[in-house]
């Protein structure tokens, strides 16, 4: 989902920048709040940020014959709410941009909309959606990090469209190409990070049952099972 | 149960990442006589996408700091896996034997509670 350094028109680039801006600023607020309020949280902060980093690290091959990355972030909003991910993903990209020439500083903006924001948000609202329908614990954790990490594929294919739409179909026709590219491949490895994301659950709720019903993520009878 | 299924979640994303290596096949030489590259960056084929769709696109800023190689790329890479899957195995191997200390100082109040 890195859009490569310059390859976003300037005013696209201003523009996802912008709106990016405020989420990373309020981010930053809140974790710092939430860390100042219980400091026993910093360490699963700093897991929900070490599984971006291993995941977003990971190219793993796809049916479409190409490769691509999960996100992580799921985790890290399923604990600590979308706009703590923010940050965190701001990070992760800017490591990305500055030593590894993946991603860029003028497309960070886009970047950091589609997998620090979408993607952040999307589980958050898919796991209270499930977690409403009663559904199992890791159906809802299942559910929120692999839709959160094709929805931030989806998210690029259109930022991408919308800059570059095709001379024929317009939007629609080179969002199509671009959500090929991107969103089909992403299939089975959004499948993967939601199965990884499970992992890492279980072994909270197994070894930390007590920080994640602090956290109001699983209830006590939950964390007891 | 849990053990169970934490392992046949991990060899359900092994297998994912493994069966595409034997699904797809190499496509044949372009016309052009090169081989085409199979599993290259979904990211390097939005790049070409873009010059297919828009020839005079010019990108307009390039990275300030390039890896001088593949080698170097994959260094950094695994480096940053390297880091992330560190400390969430600190943290986990630190919360295991929490829980296992914490259990062992749960075990005699029960044995006084019998007493009593």
């Amino acid at each position: 989902m890195h859009i490569m350094e310059g390859f976003l028109p300037v005013e696209h680039a201003v523009g996802w920048t912008v709106a990016s801006a405020p989420f990373v600023a309020y981010g930053v607020h809140t974790v710092k709040r939430q860390i100042h309020e219980q400091p026993e949280q910093r360490m699963l902060l700093g897991v929900a940020a070490a599984f971006a980093f291993v995941l977003s690290a990971l190219k793993l091959p796809s049916v479409t014959g190409s490769c691509s990355h999960p996100t992580g972030t799921g985790l890290g909003a399923i604990l600590f709410g979308p706009v703590a991910m923010a940050p965190v993903g701001a990070v992760v990209l800017l490591f990305q941009a500055l030593l590894l020439a993946h991603g860029g500083l003028t497309t960070l903006g886009a970047n950091i909309f589609s997998m620090a924001i979408v993607g952040p948000f999307a589980a958050t609202a898919v796991f209270r959606l499930a977690r409403s329908l009663k559904l199992s614990f890791a159906t809802c954790v299942f559910l929120a990090a692999s839709l959160a990490d094709l929805l931030t594929y989806v998210t690029t294919s259109v930022q991408l469209a919308w800059a570059f739409p095709d001379p024929v179909g317009g939007f629609v026709a080179s969002f199509a190409k671009f959500a090929g590219i991107f969103a089909i491949t992403q299939i089975p490895l959004a499948i993967s990070e939601g199965l990884l994301t499970v992992v890492i659950f279980n072994a909270l709720a197994r070894f930390n049952p007590k920080e994640l019903q602090d956290m109001k993520v699983v209830s006590r009878s939950e964390a007891s099972a | 149960m849990k053990r169970h299924q934490t392992l046949l979640l991990l060899i359900a994303v092994v297998l994912l990442a493994a069966l595409p290596l034997w699904l797809v096949q190499k496509p044949e030489p372009g016309p052009d006589g090169k081989p085409v590259e199979i599993f290259a960056g979904a990211d390097n084929k939005a790049r070409d996408l873009i010059g297919t769709i828009d020839p005079n696109y010019q990108p307009w800023f390039a990275p300030l700091l390039e890896p001088a190689s593949g080698e170097i790329a994959s260094l950094l890479f695994a480096l940053q896996a390297a880091l992330g899957a560190g400390f969430i195995g600190y943290y986990l191997g630190a919360s295991v034997t929490r829980e296992k200390l914490r259990r062992e100082a749960e075990k005699p109040v029960e044995k006084q509670c019998r007493a009593d």
